[in-house]
Order: structure tokens, then sequence, then C-alpha cells
């Protein structure tokens, strides 16, 4: 079958980036729910299905919680950074920045009885499905308030609640259990899907000499795909949306999010032994996530340099508010060494490393 | 399965057990669950010369060999002999080697455990505690006459291991004691293990989900009807 290419003949591309400077007076006419038309970065490569559309309808609300949501994320993982280098947060520690797209456009397509699950690099995906800072930080901290009560770490994110199931640590491990996921959805036939997300690899293995074929989006001629650029949150929640649509109708498909993260592949990984600082402040330049829709916001008018600052620097003292209060957050306390390891302990005992010194019913 | 006609003579090896604040998908000790396959063997080196001598074994041997090393246990130097150095130098696999001779207590440890071990017997000799350290450097085949051996010298037996204590290298020790050595045995046997639970991430609980110094010396103390303390949880 037809490699079809998003038809570039039937949708003249808009440029959405105006001559004219915005003024610091102009409010956008319309009002923030209006809709507001954007093209995609570049078209959607499909493999096996008809490409959605590069037009995306939006709005300047939409717009501007894009560029709040990226910017909390973006400053929530350089802080943890900071944090891991203050030797705060112990073992492992994956981040996201860069790949915020991905996150927030998700998002912004599926609802909360949707599932996302995903491996390790989870802290922006926790936020955006509901979860907040403190549980973030305290979490990653080893505090009582972690959204584990710190006892899961920065590779254990889960907010059932919001339909995320985690948060894994062992590479690969999360995809059957996607799959266990949405087998689950179709049997109680709730109209929802699963987002089952995994990356290409690790610390750099080049993806000639870990994969069969690195056009993943064809996934070897098994479901139908679709590639995407994943920088853009536009191209993402179309991409998502259509998935959604596809799923529910004809069952699965692969969306290749072409993401990036500026960021080693963890906290012990520099990041430069397999690729430049030219290619990461190259990517940088041309296709950060935040910045394509700053422009957005500027050239639609709906936002001022001034106004975008601001968010910015609302958005790093929230961050830091939330890093102050987690680590007033105390440690969990001993007994919870054995809460948790099963629903309902039954009187079952278990013990401490002495097992005459210290022993326990599970509660 | 085909009566000696294919061997499978292959090593795996890399790191087993916890590293530091790596949560509780990336703590397990596999040790236990190795070993109880009959046809694999699993060794456990402590110092670099059990790491020289014992890889050398495992890939010269013509069974498949588990080699769990510990992560943490990369960075620490050991003193090495030139006798290590020699190009020709190899162990015994199935050989357990005795660290510290005593005569009070054995204590069986392997891999980052025998560390441990070797403190406590300090700890224990300035309270007049001669304990002999066995460090076990394989697991299977285990080298139950060597600890038979010290136990009927010593008569006292704690042991020391990382992982989950149900059905644990541990357990199989304290049996074969129990079953060997019942009439020289002075006191319950005792065992040391990580604790019963998944490994938590918070500082606080990781150090109680791992065996400390203190718990080695505790155990040690108990078996030489010593009135212990009740020593503070962390």
């Amino acid at each position: 079958m037809a490699l079809s290419r998003s038809g570039s003949k039937l949708l003249k591309p808009i440029s959405p980036f105006f001559s004219s400077a915005p003024s610091i007076l102009s409010r956008s006419i319309s009002s923030s729910n209006d809709s507001i038309t954007v093209e995609t970065s570049i078209p959607f490569t499909a493999h096996n299905c008809e490409p959605p559309s590069r037009s995306v309808t939006t709005s300047a609300a939409e717009l501007q919680s894009f560029f709040r949501d990226m910017a909390l994320m973006r400053r929530m993982e350089i802080a943890a950074d900071s944090l891991y280098k203050a030797k705060l947060i112990r073992g492992f520690c994956h981040l996201y920045d860069g790949q915020e797209a991905v996150a927030v456009g998700m998002e912004a397509a599926i609802t909360r009885k949707d599932c996302i699950i995903t491996a390790y690099r989870d802290h922006c995906t926790f936020l955006s499905r509901g979860g907040t800072l403190i549980e973030v930080f305290a979490e990653l901290m080893g505090r009582r308030d972690g959204m584990s009560n710190g006892k899961g770490g920065s590779m254990h994110f889960y907010r059932k609640q919001g339909g995320f199931y985690g948060g894994h640590g062992i590479v690969g491990a999360q995809v059957p259990l996607g799959c266990g996921l949405a087998f689950a959805q179709k049997y109680s036939k709730d109209e929802n899907v699963t987002f089952a997300m995994y990356g290409d690899d690790g610390m750099g293995t080049a993806e000639w000499r870990a994969a069969k074929s690195p056009a993943y989006y064809k996934r070897g001629d098994y479901v139908p795909g679709l590639k995407v650029d994943g920088m853009d949150a536009f191209a993402v929640k179309q991409a998502c949306k259509f998935a959604k649509e596809h799923a529910l109708k004809n069952g699965p498909i692969i969306l290749e999010m072409d993401t990036y993260r500026y960021h080693g592949h963890s906290m012990s990984d520099p990041g430069s032994t397999y690729r430049t600082r030219d290619e990461i402040s190259g990517v940088r330049q041309e296709r950060d996530p935040i910045e394509r829709i700053r422009k957005l916001l500027l050239a639609h008018e709906i936002s001022t340099e001034a106004e975008l600052k601001d968010i910015e620097k609302e958005v790093r003292k929230e961050v830091d508010n939330a890093i102050a209060k987690a680590k007033e957050s105390e440690m969990p306390h001993p007994s919870e060494l054995f809460t948790n390891v099963y629903v309902k302990g039954l009187g079952v005992e278990a013990y401490g490393a002495d097992r005459k010194e210290l022993r326990a019913t599970l509660p | 399965m085909s009566a000696g006609q294919i061997s499978v003579p292959i090593v795996f090896r890399g790191p087993n057990g916890a590293a530091a604040g790596v949560g509780a998908q990336h703590s397990q000790c596999y040790a236990a669950w190795f070993a109880a396959c009959p046809g694999l063997k699993v060794l456990t080196p402590y110092s670099s010369e059990d790491a020289r001598g014992l890889l050398k074994a495992a890939i010269r041997d013509p069974d498949p060999v588990v080699f769990l090393e510990n992560e943490l246990l990369y960075g620490e130097s050991f003193p090495v002999s030139a006798e290590v150095l020699d190009s020709s130098f190899c162990l015994p696999i199935g050989k357990a080697k005795i660290e510290r001779e005593g005569k009070d207590v054995t204590i069986t440890a392997y891999s980052k455990m025998v560390g441990y071990a070797l403190k406590a017997a300090d700890i224990l000799a300035k309270e007049g505690i001669s304990a002999e350290v066995i460090n076990l450097r394989s697991i299977r085949p285990l080298d139950r006459s060597t600890i038979n051996a010290s136990v009927r010298k010593t008569n006292r037996l704690v042991t020391v291991e990382e992982s989950f204590p149900q059905h644990g290298v541990g357990a199989e020790i304290c049996t074969s004691v129990v079953e060997e050595s019942f009439g020289y045995l002075d006191a319950p046997v005792e065992r040391i293990a990580g604790a019963d639970v998944p490994m938590p991430y918070a500082a606080n609980l990781e150090r109680m989900a791992v065996p400390q110094v203190e718990d080695i010396v505790r155990a040690a103390k108990r078996t030489c009807h010593r009135s212990v303390p009740l020593a503070a949880t962390a």
C-alpha cells in the first residue's frame, strides 16, 4: 500500500508569522475561546492509513495554556537537575525537557478516562494527568508528601484517577501492560483508549544497531502508523485525536513522535558522547516546543512579550515554592516500610533485616 | 537432556542486588532464584581476588554460570597479592573462603555483605567475641562442608544476605547446618537478610530495608547469649 503524503495539493500552507510587530496595547479582538486555526510544522507521514489534516483548530485560551503548561514542565525538569546535583534526589533521574509538546499535546486530545502508560521519563506526564508540583518534588526527594509517599522515586509516579498508569523502571515492560489496559477498555466497551508510550532506546545506541527498521511508524508493517513532529504540540494534538478515533474504529495504530530530549538519557549520562553540542543547540533554536507556541501567541497578538516573560517568572516562582515546601516535608515514618505490600495484609507477618528485632503484621 | 552430547558453556555476568536509591525494580538480589536451579552454577565475588579468579573459572567452566557482581563494589579497591595478579591465577568453583578465622561464631555472607560481616567481626572482637567470617563465593554449588566444619568448631551460626529472607541463601545454609551439625549447635541459627518488603526509595526506609553492620553484631551477640539492649529502629 502506498505511503500517502498529507494533501499538500489541497491546502496551501498558511504562514502564521505576520510581519508586523505586535503592539503592547492591542488585545486579541476575539474572545479567548474563539477558534483559531494553526498549521502543523510539516505534513503527517502515514503508513496504511489516511493522514489527518495539517490544519488544527485551537483557541487563544488553549494556546496560552499550552505555553504555561510547557513552561512549567520545563522549569520543573531543570529544577530537578539542580536538586539531583545537590544530592537531594538519589538513584535514577530521567528528564523530559525538550519533549513537553508530547505530554501537553496528547493531554489536549484525550480525556482523563483514556489511559496513558509510559516508562521512567515520567515526571511531566504525571503533571499533565493532574499531578501537582509538590507531589513531584517531595517524591523525588523521598518525602512523605510525595506521590508514592516517598517510596517510589523518580521512576514510579502513578495517578489512577487521572488515567496515568506509571512510571516503570524496566525498559519496555510498560508496553504489554498498556495492551492490557487497552483490552480492558475494549471489554468494557467504554469508548476510551490507551496510549502506551516507549522510546527508541536508552543511552544512544544508534537506531541502526538497535532496530531492525528505523522507520518506526511503519512498525514492521503490523499496524498502520503516523509519523508526527513531536516538537509541535498541535501536530501531537491532531495526531492523538486522529489515533483515538482510529483505534476505536479500526484497532491499534502506532504514532512515531519525532521528539528530542535536551538532557542525556539520565543524570549519569552527559548526553554528549553520541551527539554533538551543535545538534542540541540546533534543535533548541529551530524546533523548541515552547518557542513555537510563543511565536504563535505573539503572531496572533494574544499575548505580548512582556506578558509571556511574566508567565515564565510566575512559573519559576511556583516551582521554587513547591521545592521549598517539599523540602519541609518529612521523611516517611518507619512504619511505612510495611505498608502497601498487599492490598489486605490479612495478618501476614513481614520482617526487617533482623527478623528477631523488627517484625510487623502487614496492614 | 541430550545425554551429555550438548553442553552450554556460557557465562552471564552483571550487577545484582541493591545500589543506592534505585527503588523497587532495580534493587533485588537474584542469587537464591538462580541457585534453586539444578544445572546452573552461581558465583558471587566480593573482592578483586574473587572477581578475577572466579570469572576466569566461570569462563573455563563447561556449564552455564551466573556471575552476580555488585554495583557498589565496582568502586571499591582491595589489596591483591602477586599470586592473584599472575596470569595463571584461577579459583575453584564451589569452594568458600574463610576471610577471617574465629572460634566463637560463624558468620556466612556473600558479595557486599562480606565487607559488612568483616566490620561486624571487628566490633565483636572488641567485646571479646571472635567471629569467623566465611565468604561463600559460590552459591551453587554451595560449600556445605566448609560451612559445617566451621559451625562444628564455633557452635554458632549467623547467615547474612542482602536479598529477601524467605527461601533464600541463608535459609538453605541454616537447613544444611541443622541437618548435618545439629548436635554441635549451642544456640538457634540466626538469619540477617533484606527486609521482607519491596525496596523503598526514601533514604531512611531504604536503610531499614537492607542489613546494617549493627544487625549482624546484634544477631551474633544473641547466639552468644549476651544480652542486647533493644536497638532503636532508624
